[in-house]
């Protein structure tokens, strides 16, 4: 027992967990909140004031739908698969939050009073016999470190695609089949060319692990960022197109404005989630934002070197503020383009997907491989 | 309804009116609609969510296309016999709790329609919490529907046998 409580095993899971906490309220805020700034964007867009009666500028907006969610009646159709109905949202939901233990959220930080809250803890530790030996003086700004963090992202963000059919396909009705069927065929060819756009930069940059990733962009004064072509700037052609294949292939991956087609309104009624009300809608609602999130930190990390920026170096919790700033201004596009752009029709959006994005990632790979063969 | 009504079994009375308050504050403040016009007042419907008149502000501009997401359905315009069964079953799709608006004169009472063709009145086919004057009534005045809607729900119970007891 004495050598449990006194393993490095505990002590690594204890942190982990307190870190997970931490990490998991706050991507529940940005969630929560990005519905609000969702709705208050697309208000100034239309020229409309948006919620601003609950609480101080509508700011308990996000807490009044959740409430009404809760206490809502959860409505479960005499025809549906009961098992797999209740499983869907659930399995969409997890597999996107699991996705938040390999953020980069910054570099190595100085915790303040760090060396106290250690000394601490070891006493206190001490005291009931155990010989822990924590040092917080320095923590990472990750919950766990991958070296194949980008193959454990796209791994575990393609399985909400199993969530949406299951959910579209045990629902028992006519829309819901057609909005999962519709939504797994343009989550699976949008991610060939995402995962194809990313190549581009593992060539560049030669590792998967995320945080080796934002790290090798540091030079420059803190902007040498991948989208600029990395080592050298001779990549810069490959870097752009990457980007810009990435961009597009990100918001049809997450089923958001111009790619919403699962739930086209005017065709689908409301696409693979018609018949769920109350939490489980919720459910697939947070989902989607917290596929936007993760989306949204990829494409910070890969292309817009992640947590860094000008005086990082000197001052390390600077990079969280430049690494949320760049992954809020992703998250802005998404409201801004849901305020500016129509709607696609299916085999214009499947067209797009296989005839012009698919074809343009592969060259890609191969003019990064060229790029790189010659000038890295 | 929800979730209430087994934390009603295991909680007293005393925490559950303070529950009351939390849980109807959540639910005036989030009054979702269904995507449902029948005639010219859903233009009028529309034009609430403008930015002239931008329901948004009360939380309300969420138009949900699937029943089984909405809190509020706006009876617009003339329901005809055919309708009838369809507006009921659209009406019991909705989960609890739920309310409905009965918007302008041919809604409410059949207005000029006094014909074989039309129900007199939407509340003989489903209960009706705000009847709204008008042909077709403004957007402003639909926005007053949903500000007494707020007001009536301020007043709900969560558990509806103690609603009757009160009553």
């Amino acid at each position: 027992m004495q050598s449990l409580f006194n393993s490095l095993d505990l002590q690594f899971v204890l942190g982990s967990l307190i870190k997970i906490a931490i990490f998991w309220i706050f991507i529940m805020l940005v969630v929560a909140y990005m519905v609000y700034a969702e709705r208050r964007v697309l208000a100034v867009i239309q020229n409309r004031l948006g919620p601003n009666r609950v609480g101080w500028q509508g700011l308990l907006q996000p807490f009044a739908d959740l409430i009404k969610f809760i206490f809502k009646e959860d409505l479960v159709p005499l025809a549906v698969n009961k098992a797999l109905y209740m499983m869907a949202p659930v399995i969409v939901l997890v597999p996107a939050m699991m996705v938040l233990i390999v953020y980069p959220f910054g570099p190595e930080v100085p915790l303040p009073f760090g060396g106290v809250l250690s000394q601490l803890i070891n006493d206190l530790t001490a005291r009931v016999g155990l010989n822990w030996n924590v040092d917080l003086r320095t923590i990472n700004l990750y919950i766990t470190n991958f070296n194949v963090g980008l193959l454990y992202v796209f791994a575990m963000t393609s399985l909400g695609v199993y969530g949406i059919v299951i959910g579209g396909w045990a629902s028992n009705s006519k829309y819901s089949l057609l909005g999962g069927l519709r939504s797994s065929a343009q989550m699976i060819s949008y991610e060939l060319a995402m995962s194809l756009s990313v190549v581009a930069v593992l060539i560049q940059i030669g590792t998967l692990d995320l945080n080796e990733i934002a790290r090798g962009q540091g030079d420059w004064f803190g902007l040498r960022w991948n989208i600029f072509g990395g080592p050298t700037l001779a990549m810069l052609p490959s870097a752009l197109i990457a980007f810009v294949i990435y961009l597009i292939s990100a918001i049809a991956e997450t089923n958001r404005v111009p790619f919403d087609l699962p739930e086209a309104e005017t065709e689908l009624v409301a696409g693979f989630h018609t018949e769920y009300s109350s939490l489980k809608f919720a459910l697939f609602f947070m989902a989607e934002y917290v596929n936007m999130t993760t989306v949204s930190v990829l494409a910070t990390t890969l292309f817009l070197g992640g947590w860094q920026g000008p005086f990082v170096e000197q001052f390390p919790w600077l990079g969280i503020v430049y690494f949320l700033a760049k992954v809020f201004f992703f998250l802005f596009l998404y409201i801004w383009l849901r305020g500016t752009l129509p709607r696609f029709r299916y085999d214009q959006l499947m067209n797009f997907g296989w005839k012009i994005l698919l074809p343009v990632a592969l060259f890609n790979i191969v003019l990064a491989s060229v790029l790189g063969v010659l000038f890295l | 309804m929800g979730l209430e009504t087994k934390l009603g079994d295991v909680l007293p009375e005393v925490i559950t009116t303070r529950l009351d308050a939390l849980v109807n504050w959540g639910r005036k403040s989030s009054i979702w609609p269904a995507t449902f016009g029948l005639a010219c007042c859903a233009i009028e419907m529309m034009a609430m969510t403008d930015a002239r008149n931008d329901v948004a502000r009360f939380g309300a501009e969420v138009f949900r296309a699937s029943p089984r997401q909405a809190d509020v359905m706006i009876v617009a315009g003339r329901v005809s016999i055919k309708m009838a069964p369809v507006l009921r079953r659209i009406y019991d799709q909705m989960p609890e709790p739920k309310w409905v608006i009965s918007m302008g004169v041919c809604a409410s009472a059949g207005g000029v329609f006094n014909n074989y063709a039309i129900v007199q009145g939407v509340d003989k086919v489903v209960p009706v919490d705000i009847f709204v004057p008008g042909c077709p009534p403004r957007p402003e005045g639909l926005i007053w529907a949903i500000m007494k809607l707020q007001e009536k729900i301020e007043r709900d119970k969560v558990f509806k046998e103690e609603q009757e007891k009160v009553a």
